[in-house]
């Protein structure tokens, strides 16, 4: 059957021909078209990934932010409360230092108070013998107008002196 | 290869008005009535047909009206067995005319329809025949098909300065689909990590074939001829592949062919093994031609003998005839669809098949790691 023997003249410029094709598609055909294929490939890829990248880097930046947030609230009520602590630990130490200062004061008034009273109490004390003695004197020399008086006086002194005497003595 | 346009006439016709058949009849009767010897010629030959169209032949028939035949003439190139070169017209050895002693044999089954000429002791002998003949033609228009259409694919880049922003439309775009689908689901699963190496010629096949495919159904000339439901043109594809397993296998695929994971016995003292691949290196392209050149031809065979059936009918009468016109015609355009889709799957199976080979014998040592 000649349907199924090659024929040699056929066979020959078939494999020319392939050849000759395979030859100029191989470097100049399907390399160019399938490098533009695989480059746009890349390139989509690329920017898939690249959009992925910014979705990423823009749910950072929002975390970012979020933390910030947080941080810088938790700043501001640490910073307020710090401040009341502050305030009141100065407010405590005005008032501490005022009461001292008052005590302080009290004490010093009454402590002049006390000298004051002493020596008014001296000079009270002073007057009450000058004016005792004054009293006194007066008293002895209207009762000692008299030298009866006096003497009987005298005589007297000397009795309680002598009374006295013994008695320390023993 | 006569009948040709008659064929596709018939066909057109049949389209055109399937009805109109029966007022020819009246004139077949005639001549079929006038004597038993005129009926036997006026019978057509459809195997003699078939085989004609898918045989090959040295000039490139088109068109017979009448008497007149309308044919391309191609180049013979013959080298006598005096070693002498000649080159002539196809032309001059038409219609049974000799031209400096070479002539078409018409008798005797052994080289029939072959340029052949007689030796000096008046002997018939055949001589190296590398004649442009039909198919040759045939192989070169499509080459120059498949070039035009891929480099015209590579220059629409080239003319946009490979800028990576141009997407291509139409049939650019259809190519480059039709491309990629190739390279993305036959060859890179196929071949494995190295596939590019191989990606140009897996795809010079594939556009080949598919081409080829695709003219041969096309009934008017440059289309129309055989190219690959001729063996000569399936095996020099299958030798292709066959080239890039064999040459380009590594060192894994040949052991396992020398020396596979089998018990000793089966490889020593007789290498039974081993001659079993051995042929399955041979069995490979075999298979290969054998599908392509198969399919391809069968198809064709179909298309004519589906075609013939309007004139086989002939002799049967007016409704007959006229129904079984009706009938061809559907089932030629039914066959043509089918052949389309045949036509890609064909060039499908041959690529992914030359592809599974190739990447077979491009295997990474595998079974070593699962022991």
């Amino acid at each position: 059957m000649s349907l199924l023997t090659p024929e040699l003249g056929l066979l020959f410029w078939m494999l020319l021909s392939f050849l000759i094709v395979f030859g100029v598609l191989a470097k100049f055909g399907f390399p160019v078209i399938t490098g533009m294929v695989d480059k746009r490939r890349d390139r989509i890829e690329e920017g898939l990934l690249a959009a992925k990248e910014a979705t990423e880097r823009l749910q950072g930046v929002q975390q970012e932010a979020e933390k910030m947030l947080a941080e810088a609230q938790k700043k501001q009520s640490e910073i307020v409360a710090d401040a009341m602590a502050d305030s009141r630990r100065i407010i405590e130490g005005a008032r501490q230092k005022a009461e001292a200062e008052a005590t302080a004061r009290v004490e010093a008034a009454l402590s002049q108070i006390e000298i004051e009273k002493q020596k008014a109490l001296g000079e009270l004390r002073r007057e009450v013998a000058m004016l005792s003695l004054d009293v006194a004197e007066k008293v002895l020399r209207e009762k000692m107008k008299d030298s009866t008086a006096q003497a009987g006086y005298i005589e007297r002194l000397i009795a309680e002196a002598e009374d006295n005497s013994p008695k320390t003595n023993a | 290869m006569r009948h040709t346009l008659l064929l596709w006439a018939a066909l057109a016709i049949g389209v055109l008005s399937g009805w109109s058949m029966p007022t020819v009849e009246p004139t077949d009767n005639v001549t079929t009535e006038e004597s038993p010897a005129e009926q036997e010629e006026a019978k057509l030959d459809v195997v003699g047909l078939i085989f004609e169209h898918i045989g090959d032949s040295y000039s490139w028939h088109i068109a017979t009206i009448g008497d007149h035949h309308i044919e391309i003439p191609l180049l013979c190139i013959v080298r006598s067995q005096e070693g002498q070169w000649y080159a002539f017209s196809s032309a001059k050895v038409a219609h049974g005319h000799s031209h400096k002693g070479f002539f078409i044999n018409h008798e005797g089954e052994q080289w029939k329809g072959k340029l052949v000429a007689r030796n000096t002791e008046g002997e018939l002998y055949r001589p190296l025949d590398l004649s442009i003949t039909k198919n040759a033609a045939g192989v070169m228009f499509n080459s120059l098909v498949v070039i035009i259409i891929i480099l015209g694919v590579a220059g629409w880049y080239r003319r946009r300065n490979y800028d990576i922003n141009a997407i291509p439309k139409g049939f650019v775009g259809a190519v480059e689909m039709l491309i990629t689908s190739i390279e993305d689901d036959v060859i890179r699963p196929s071949v494995g990590k190295d596939y590019k190496r191989y990606s140009p010629y897996l795809l010079t096949a594939f556009f080949f074939i598919f081409v080829s495919n695709l003219l041969g159904l096309v009934p008017i000339f440059p289309g129309g001829a055989n190219v690959t439901g001729n063996i000569a043109v399936t095996l020099v594809l299958a030798l292709s592949t066959m080239f890039a397993v064999n040459v380009f296998g590594n060192k894994e695929y040949w052991k396992e062919i020398l020396w596979p994971d089998v018990p000793v016995w089966m490889k020593v003292p007789i290498p039974l093994m081993p001659v079993i691949e051995l042929f399955g290196i041979i069995s490979k392209p075999f298979a290969l031609t054998i599908r392509l050149f198969a399919n391809i031809m069968a198809g064709h065979t179909v298309l004519i003998a589906l075609t013939c059936l309007v004139f086989i009918t002939v002799n049967m009468g007016a409704t007959m005839n006229g129904v079984m016109t009706v009938f061809s015609v559907l089932l030629s355009v039914f066959m043509l669809v089918l052949e389309v889709l045949v036509a890609y799957i064909q060039a499908y199976v041959f690529t992914m098949l030359s592809a599974v080979f190739i990447g077979l014998s491009r295997k990474e040592h595998h079974a070593a790691h699962k022991k």
